[in-house]
């Protein structure tokens, strides 16, 4: 077990090791008298640390390869006393992995192949030569390379929750403890008391990051006011909307902020137990948080009495099990007790009757992941950033029709044209930009007359959508809009748990309008129920599943109604999607009568003999568009 | 805790600090509709049926679960209001058999009348895809047909937080949902005891008995069948409810001249038999005593019950009496005794129960029930059924003449009649055991700390300088909690009686379907028990070793209790069952 | 309403017997220990059968159907093994009308099984799946990451003996 003292000593010899990797480092180097890199755990110095991310997106396009041979090629060269390699989280580029950087120089190698790391460690690690042409391209200037940090999709960025992700090897607590970790929960432990930490909170202006933004503070207040012999810390981290990561890059690249900040809320409330419940589908980040917390347990900052302070505080993984619903806090905790993850009705609120019936807080991961920084740098620190209601930070997982996915932090009040234009680096192959969907399955479209609109969590209600846990989808010109509706609506019905009859029945209904109306089948009445059905969700349902729903149908038909009344009286899809409105035809002045069209129809829908213009008989045609993939001469086109 | 004031409707309305929304309207007068709300018992706020505004809240909120607060502003009944629920009642429809002409609920099912009620004009307005799913017909006693079913769960929560038998269930999510066994199993090849709790539960035709009415009228239009008929004591405290009479309405009178106009040969009573149990139960608990028998004697009367102990306490059957139950018992003796003394041969008789009871069905068909060499009881039907066939044959109810029982077997005690309420066996035990054990008669006949719808009652008397512990539990999850007792070996009971059916008998399985809305304000286990303890008061004889009918099958038939051949005809044996 | 049996006999060892009385032994005096349970019983038996349901039931003594329930709720518990070949047939619209409707019973009669079944051997199971997106390859079936096009009835035989 660790005392303060000790966790001081470890910071401030682990501090010098991974200030290395801060951007300016050089600079931070030459400054200091004693121009050397701190000892590791291991009593190791190394000159160069090169980062390998070892997160999951990274991992799928081969990381754990790189990483291999970059130690092989580095022990082959003799340079395995003067560089180390160092498996990160997520740097947030995940198109371009995977990625690699080389400190104290910050050079940023994106893509990188396999084949390329001789060459980096003969040219780079041994002679100091920076291999530019493996660089990503845009650090890459005319007379010289600038750093990450003033790239496009970096250089709007403020990294809070995701400040060590990409920085530090998760892996290694002492690396965590170099950069301030622990630190808070030290202040709050020694310094002051439940009711202090809960006001610095509520000073904050933290709201959650997990969807509705409710004051994290107030939460915290009312689980601390209930007495009870027992009380719960729970972590969300079933982060579920499709396309949103961001709890999964913090769990794999700063496992410990999290349970750092577990404990302070522990703390705060009255708690000696804590449970995360993460997603199985999650397997780094579960590896990686099972190690933190045998790490944690290992020094005694989870554990009885941490810091001498009498107080006790532990945490217990439990991995869900692939239901959406879970992450609705009432059924994320009836599945912790081992039940189908069903919500229940509030109140009663966790706060007073949570967990196994007892006082609980639930909060996600991106808001715990502020907590510890919050405490060290202070409330007003963090009430500086953003807007008025809507302070600090936020992550989103920026996809879709975007040149730089990948996971950017900004403050809250950034408009989406910045998000979208400048970090997201605009809509690729010169299309024009439609709308972005935020908060997935349970919020709304945000068309591009709102793009100049900041966004935080009570503007993005006023226009129909909401922050969920920030997923952000690009959507181009070639985006049907009853299609994106359908699309989240079939995850929807997916996902209902079907305890409450709105949602089991009227999302399935909502669903069989919404493919009547995609398939040119759909009358205006079925509009009107389809809105009928949307408003009897969002008051009549259970929970938030069912409740926000309807928000996809609503936004869409909010902005884009025009869409829906093409498809329903006109019977087109005027983005071309919907198979059952358009048809595929042949251009007589450019098809050659090459007849491979025609071979390769699936339905024989293609006549024409060798040399003559084809056709495509209407009634047969699937609309599969397997010969507009095949023809060579551009002929075929749909409409 | 106090009182909060709160407004519901404009109207000013006090409510108990903690209590719900529904249940503080109900209390001043106004009534909000329910569909999934079973009090205590299921509280989910699943099928919003009873949504109500509150002032300040972002959505509509379940009244069945939601806290009534100071300050409060409810509304009940706005067009928006009244407008949602026929929504949800649409939807309900919209993946819901409609066959209502020939459901078996048709007039009954709460969900027919609240959309009555609420205006529903069109119940194809959501139209959609539909599940499907087979009758599952496996169990003995009854059928399940999930295409009826509206989920909302009343079943499986009182089989798993009422009974703890827990073998039906949600399965599958979402749309998919479906209530059923594991890996889809038949009721009948689970550990289901037969209790009809969750039809009593269902608000629709989802679940119902397997009806043996057309049985009946075949044995009785078959000239070569000598019918006699016995129904049970807590048939005539409810048959009344399906007729209009008020609830806890004695129709004793009436009953036995519908079952004679029915057509009947014989129109006895169980209550008879139940007399003859307590002769034999008696004996077995003093013969236990003073031999150093297995104790604690536990009641055998309930099929549902014994079905459970064979399932989930199969090495504590040593416990149970080896008694029959009274309706067994009642077979046995007409099979045999009364076969005799008519000289007809027992497989020209056909003996028909009418009980509150869907267990009973299973139990005329359990081993070591044949004493005459055929089944001692032929046919079970419920007091539903009964009231079922009444109509169907053309009785016009409320116009029959009150009559009595025929003879033999039609005479009883004040005894064999509280035996459908809970604690009622043990009563009438102890009426008998304490005058055989004492040799002197009692004062005072009532044993009042055994009567009373509580799920466990216990009580000690000195008895001939010996203290007699006794306990009575009714409905399956109390059950349980004796019996971990006792398989610990902390218990110190001598003797123990159980229903299956919290309250008894007189709310068994097999009673005429009560509302919800009654069920949830109403204490009808109470209200049903009151008829057979005022049954009880009213006769002159009280102990069943004083019916003459009694001693008579002793002195010509039987001999003394516990006689070779009562055991013979009056005793059986319990099997070991597994857990499904 | 059908009974679901597994087609794969349960063919479970008395290691994996004993590795999951260690887990639940481990697990259940634990609060909420069902869920665990039942992750750890899927990672030793590769499914979820009655059989191994019934074990847990017996020793954590919590009805059958609860924990039915519950594996029926989460996605990703399975109640049917996966065979060491998966194969999947589209049933997408143009494979469907170029008959991959027959491919897909074919299969059912060859293998002895329906679809979401595995073969008795383990060797095979068999789903449907949705377009893979080779709609000119029409008829098209998956043998895990394989992708065989333009089938008959007739080429079958061949293709599943390469996995024999």
């Amino acid at each position: 077990m660790k005392s303060l003292e000790q966790l001081h000593e470890i910071c401030e010899r682990m501090r010098k090791v991974v200030q290395l990797r801060e951007e300016n480092a050089k600079e931070i180097l030459e400054k200091a008298a004693m121009c050397e890199s701190g000892k590791d755990a291991d009593g190791n110095t190394y000159r160069t640390h090169v980062l390998v991310c070892g997160g999951t997106g990274c991992t799928s396009s081969g990381s754990a390869r790189i990483r291999e041979r970059l130690e092989k090629e580095i022990e082959a060269n003799g340079l395995s006393d003067e560089v180390c390699v160092v498996k990160t989280g997520c740097f947030g580029l995940c198109a371009l992995g995977p990625i690699m950087i080389v400190y104290p120089e910050g050079t940023f190698y994106s893509m990188v192949q396999e084949e390329d790391i001789p060459e980096i460690v003969t040219e780079h690690l041994l002679k100091g030569n920076v291999v530019k042409h493996l660089l990503y391209e845009e650090t890459v200037k005319a007379d010289k390379i600038i750093p990450l940090n003033e790239t496009n999709f970096y250089k709007k960025q403020h990294r809070v929750a995701l400040r060590n992700c990409g920085v530090i090897n998760p892996e290694k607590i002492d690396e965590y403890i170099g950069t301030g970790g622990y630190e808070a929960l030290g202040i709050v432990l020694t310094e002051k008391k439940p009711e202090d930490v809960i006001q610095i909170l509520l000073d904050s202006g933290l709201r959650g990051r997990g969807g509705a933004g409710f004051p994290t503070g107030l939460k915290w207040k009312f689980a601390a006011g209930n007495d009870a012999d027992q009380k719960y810390v729970c972590c969300n981290a079933d982060e579920g909307d499709p396309g949103a990561f961001m709890d999964r890059s913090i769990l794999e690249g700063d496992p410990h902020a999290v349970l750092e900040a577990m404990a302070i809320a522990g703390y705060a409330i009255g708690a000696s137990q804590g449970y995360i419940y993460v997603r199985a589908e999650y397997p780094i980040a579960v590896q990686r948080l099972e190690i933190a917390i045998e790490q944690a347990r290992e020094y005694g900052l989870l554990g009885k009495n941490i810091f001498d302070s009498g107080f006790d505080f532990d945490i217990e993984l439990r991995l869900g099990a692939g239901a959406f619903v879970c992450g609705e806090e009432t059924a994320l905790m009836t599945s912790i007790e081992g039940n189908r993850g069903e919500p229940r009705p509030r109140p009663p609120f966790p706060a007073l009757k949570g967990l196994f019936q007892k006082p609980t807080i639930l909060n996600n991961v991106e808001t715990y992941a502020n907590i510890p920084q919050i405490i060290v740098n202070g409330p007003e620190w963090f009430a500086s950033m953003g807007t008025e209601k809507s302070k600090g930070t936020k992550v989103f997982a920026l996809g879709g029709k975007i040149h730089n996915t990948g996971l950017v932090e900004i403050p809250m009040g950034t408009t989406l044209r910045e998000i979208v234009e400048e970090i997201g680096g605009g809509v690729p192959n010169g299309k024009k930009f439609k709308a972005a969907q935020t908060g997935g399955p349970s919020g709304g479209c945000i068309p591009a007359e709102h793009l100049d609109i900041p966004i935080d969590y009570d503007n993005l209600l006023s226009i129909g959508s909401m922050m969920g846990s920030g997923g952000l989808i690009v959507m181009d010109e070639d985006t049907c809009m009853v299609d994106i509706a359908k699309f989240f609506l079939e995850f929807t019905v997916d996902e209902s748990c079907g305890k409450c009859t709105p949602c089991r029945i009227g999302t399935r209904r909502m669903l069989e309008i919404l493919e009547k109306i995609t398939k040119g089948q759909a009358t205006m009445e079925d509009l009107d129920k389809l809105e009928e059905l949307c408003y009897h969700l969002q008051s009549n349902s259970l929970c938030a599943l069912g409740q926000t729903a309807p928000n996809p149908v609503l936004s869409t038909l909010r902005y884009f109604r025009d869409e829906y009344i093409a498809h329903i009286v006109d019977k087109k899809c005027p983005a071309g999607v919907c198979k059952d409105l358009l048809q595929y035809k042949i251009d007589p002045d450019k098809c050659k009568g090459c007849t491979l069209c025609a071979r390769t129809c699936p339905a024989d829908a293609i006549i024409g003999k060798v040399k003559e213009v084809h056709m495509i008989n209407p009634e047969k045609c699937l609309k599969c568009g397997a010969c507009m993939e095949k023809c060579r001469f551009g002929a075929i086109y749909k409409e | 805790m106090g009182n909060v004031n709160l407004k519901i409707n404009g109207l000013n309305v006090t409510a108990p600090a903690g209590s719900t929304i529904l249940e503080a309207a109900q209390a001043a007068g106004i009534k909000i509709p329910t569909l999934c709300y079973l009090k205590e018992i299921n509280e989910i706020g699943a099928c919003r049926m009873c949504v109500v505004e509150v002032k300040g809240a972002r959505n509509l909120v379940a009244s069945c679960v939601h806290p009534v607060a100071e300050g409060m502003e409810v509304q009940t009944n706005t067009p928006k209001l009244l407008d949602s629920r026929r929504r949800t009642l649409e939807l309900l429809l919209s993946n819901h058999d409609k066959k209502c002409l020939s459901c078996v609920r048709s007039g009954q099912c709460e969900l027919q009348e609240l959309c009555q009620e609420l205006g529903v004009t069109d119940e194809n307005y959501f139209e959609g895809e539909t599940t499907h799913y087979e009758l599952d017909e496996s169990a003995v006693h009854m059928v399940r047909d999930n295409n009826k079913c509206i989920l909302c769960r009343r079943c499986s929560a009182v089989c798993e937080k009422v009974q703890s038998v827990g073998v039906i269930g949600p399965n599958n999510r979402g749309f998919a949902t479906f209530i059923g066994s594991p890996f889809e199993m038949g009721l009948g090849d689970t550990s289901c005891v037969g209790c009809g709790q969750c039809i009593a539960a269902c608000p629709t035709g989802a679940l119902y008995e397997k009806s043996n009415i057309d049985d009946v009228l075949a044995a009785i239009a078959d000239e070569t069948k000598h019918v006699v008929v016995q129904p049970a004591p807590s048939v005539r405290a409810a048959l009344g409810e399906e007729f209009g009479y008020p609830m806890g309405t004695d129709v004793e009178g009436k009953m036995a001249a519908a079952l004679r106009r029915i057509g009947f040969d014989k129109v006895f009573d169980t209550n008879f038999s139940a007399d003859l149990t307590i002769m034999e139960e008696a004996h077995e608990f003093l013969d236990r005593v003073k031999n150093k028998g297995v104790l604690p004697l536990m009641t055998s009367c309930s099929p549902g019950w014994v079905k459970y102990c064979e399932h989930y306490y199969p090495d504590q059957l040593d416990h149970l009496s080896s008694c029959k139950s009274p309706q067994q018992m009642f077979g046995a003796i007409t099979k045999t005794y009364y076969a005799e003394k008519m000289n007809i041969a027992p497989e020209d008789i056909v003996c028909v129960s009418v009980m509150p009871c869907t267990a009973k069905k299973f139990e005329i068909q359990r081993e070591d029930q044949d004493a005459g060499g055929v089944p001692d009881v032929d046919i079970s039907i419920t007091t539903r059924e009964l009231a079922r066939l009444i109509r169907k044959v053309g009785i016009n109810f409320r116009s029959l003449p009150d009559e009595g029982f025929d003879d033999p077997l039609g005479e009883s005690t004040g005894a064999g009649v509280i035996f459908g309420a809970t604690g009622g066996v043990m009563e009438a035990a102890l009426r008998t055991a304490v005058e055989e054990l004492t040799g002197e008669t009692l004062e005072k006949v009532e044993f009042t700390e055994v009567r009373g719808t509580e799920g466990i009652k216990e009580a000690v008397y000195n008895v001939a300088g010996m203290d007699v512990k006794v306990a009575v539990a009714s409905g399956l999850s109390n059950a349980k909690i004796i019996m971990d007792k006792i398989r610990a070996k902390e218990a110190d009971y001598h003797f123990v009686e159980i229903m299956c059916c919290p309250g008894g008998c007189v709310n068994g399985g097999g009673q005429p379907q009560v509302h919800a809305d009654v069920r949830n304000f109403e204490d009808v286990k109470a209200i049903r028990a009151k008829v057979l303890y005022d049954n009880d008061a009213a006769k002159t004889l009280r102990k069943s070793h004083e019916n003459p009918s009694i001693k008579r099958v002793y002195s010509e038939y039987l001999g003394e209790p516990g006689s070779e051949k009562a055991h013979h005809i009056l005793h059986t044996t319990y099997v070991k069952r597994t857990v499904n | 309403m059908a009974e679901k049996k597994a087609t794969v006999p349960f063919s479970g060892t008395k290691e994996q017997e004993e590795a999951l009385m260690k887990v639940i032994h481990e697990l259940k005096d634990e609060k909420g220990a069902l869920m665990p349970i039942l992750q750890k019983a899927q990672d030793i038996y590769g499914y979820l059968p009655i059989e191994v349901q019934k074990m847990i039931s017996d020793e954590t003594g919590i009805p059958m159907e609860k924990i039915y329930g519950v594996a029926t709720f989460y996605s990703q518990f399975t109640l049917s093994p996966k065979g060491k070949y998966r194969i999947s047939v589209c049933l997408g619209t143009a494979c469907y009308v170029k008959g991959s409707g027959d491919i897909y019973n074919a299969l059912m009669e060859k293998l002895g099984i329906v679809g979401g079944e595995c073969t008795p051997d383990g060797k095979f199971s068999l789903d449907a799946c949705r377009c893979v997106g080779a709609c000119g390859l029409a008829p098209v079936m998956m043998i895990n990451d394989e992708v065989y096009g333009r089938l008959t009835v007739d080429d079958l035989d061949d293709i599943l003996a390469k996995y024999e």
